[in-house]
């Protein structure tokens, strides 16, 4: 659905921090998404060739690291696994919970080629 | 653990490896640099900007999310009827394609910029912000976003609106919360509309309904309306003007506020934030920068 448009986003922030530090090239790009995040990696990673055809990454490789659902309950304190469409606490069962992980979408960090190589220095 | 991918950056060697810093460049010409923006920064970018415009003229603004033919459109003009002017609206129309809601809405004398999508699933910040250049916010006190009917894609983007209200009507089954939990779960307020057919239909339980928003932690309301027959309307109408009052204290006092939830999490957990309701921010917020 939305994952091509999400991935040409991705792709125009990537093409600033290339130019950013003088890269010739992008070697690997790394996202972090959790469940609740409405991106599917799957499909992310589908979308992917596609939309960095022709970008300062065409030859990168997207690695995506994918979090769990995690709850803090308010109620009791307790922080434990949840389901994306049952986030209450694992503890006590309380809904009264706020999500400590499973919503991110981000872009971690790129992995950058220089265009001209420094000269080693002996 | 790597050195290539930035698996091992961590908040304490971080600034090592960032631009400039000592370990940024490797010898044969490699970089690992660590970002940590949002996926959707160009998106959020421009809706940090849209959100200014609406605060700058004291407009509220707030993103209708639901399946299609839920009756957003219908909502939006017994509302329009139902205030009588005692509010201003402007409506800014999403769809694939036609002009008909807009129409529908223009037939009410509101403003209405349709925005015909295309192909695209979804609104995004930069489409509402051509459509803010054809609107006077100045003579508005609430726009209302009506996005894509899709239950699943408008819930990723900010717009730069301020809420999020999620229409479920009750032809469409009392378990959608918990099949669609990222919608849902962004919600400010659940509608339940068309209950008019509550009576007809007896595998419609609103309880239900809310049993299963409650499952995805949420604290929104929930009410019951009936765009055709009038019914539910004042306590819709109630939320609004509370809305449209708190926004004014808000904008008064210099802040803003952002809808239930976006998807940054890791930047709004990290400084120990609450992801949760409520949760006003300093003007010009995301202290991540876009580079």
């Amino acid at each position: 659905m939305h994952e091509l448009s999400v991935c040409q986003g991705m792709l125009q922030q990537v093409s600033r921090i290339a130019a950013q530090h003088d890269a010739g090239r992008v070697e690997r790009i790394v996202v972090r998404i959790g469940p609740l995040s409405g991106v599917e990696p799957d499909l992310l990673r589908n979308a992917f060739p596609l939309a960095r055809a022709g970008t300062v990454a065409e030859e990168a490789e997207l690695c995506i690291e994918t979090l769990p659902v995690r709850v803090r309950c308010d109620r009791c304190g307790e922080e434990t696994d949840a389901r994306p469409n049952r986030l209450l606490c694992g503890a006590c069962g309380d809904y009264h919970t706020r999500l400590v992980s499973g919503d991110e979408l981000i872009l971690a960090s790129v992995q950058l080629v220089q265009a001209q190589p420094p000269a080693r220095l002996n | 653990m790597c050195d290539t991918c930035g698996c091992n950056v961590t908040s304490g060697n971080a600034h090592l490896v960032e631009a400039d810093g000592k370990l940024a460049t490797t010898g044969d010409g490699r970089a690992a640099v660590e970002v940590l923006q949002g996926l959707l920064s160009e998106n959020d970018h421009q809706a940090a900007h849209n959100r200014e415009h609406f605060d700058r003229h004291g407009v509220l603004a707030i993103n209708l999310m639901s399946s299609p033919g839920s009756g957003k459109t219908a909502l939006l003009e017994a509302t329009l009827d139902a205030l009588a002017g005692r509010l201003r609206v402007a409506v800014i129309e999403g769809d694939l394609e036609t002009e008909n809601d807009a129409r529908r809405i223009r037939a009410k004398g509101v403003p209405a910029i349709q925005i015909a999508t295309g192909s695209a699933c979804h609104l995004d910040a930069h489409m509402v912000h051509l459509a803010l250049h054809e609107l006077d916010l100045d003579a508005v006190d609430v726009v209302f976003i009506e996005n894509v009917g899709n239950l699943v894609c408008p819930a990723s983007f900010d717009l730069g609106h301020h809420r999020n209200v999620t229409l479920l009507s009750v032809t469409e089954g009392d378990d959608k919360p918990a099949k669609y939990p990222v919608m849902f779960r962004a919600a400010d307020l659940m509608l339940l509309t068309k209950t008019d057919l509550l009576e007809v239909l007896d595998d419609f339980d609103p309880h239900r309904a809310e049993h299963c928003l409650r499952a995805l932690a949420s604290n929104a309301p929930v009410l019951e309306v009936s765009a055709r027959k009038g019914r539910g309307l004042d306590a819709w109408l109630g939320w609004l003007r509370h809305e449209v009052a708190t926004h004014r204290q808000r904008v008064a006092a210099r802040q803003t506020l952002r809808p239930a939830v976006q998807p940054d999490g890791v930047h709004l957990h990290a400084r120990g934030e609450p992801a949760g309701h409520d949760h006003p921010h300093v003007h010009g917020h995301p202290a991540h920068g876009h580079g």
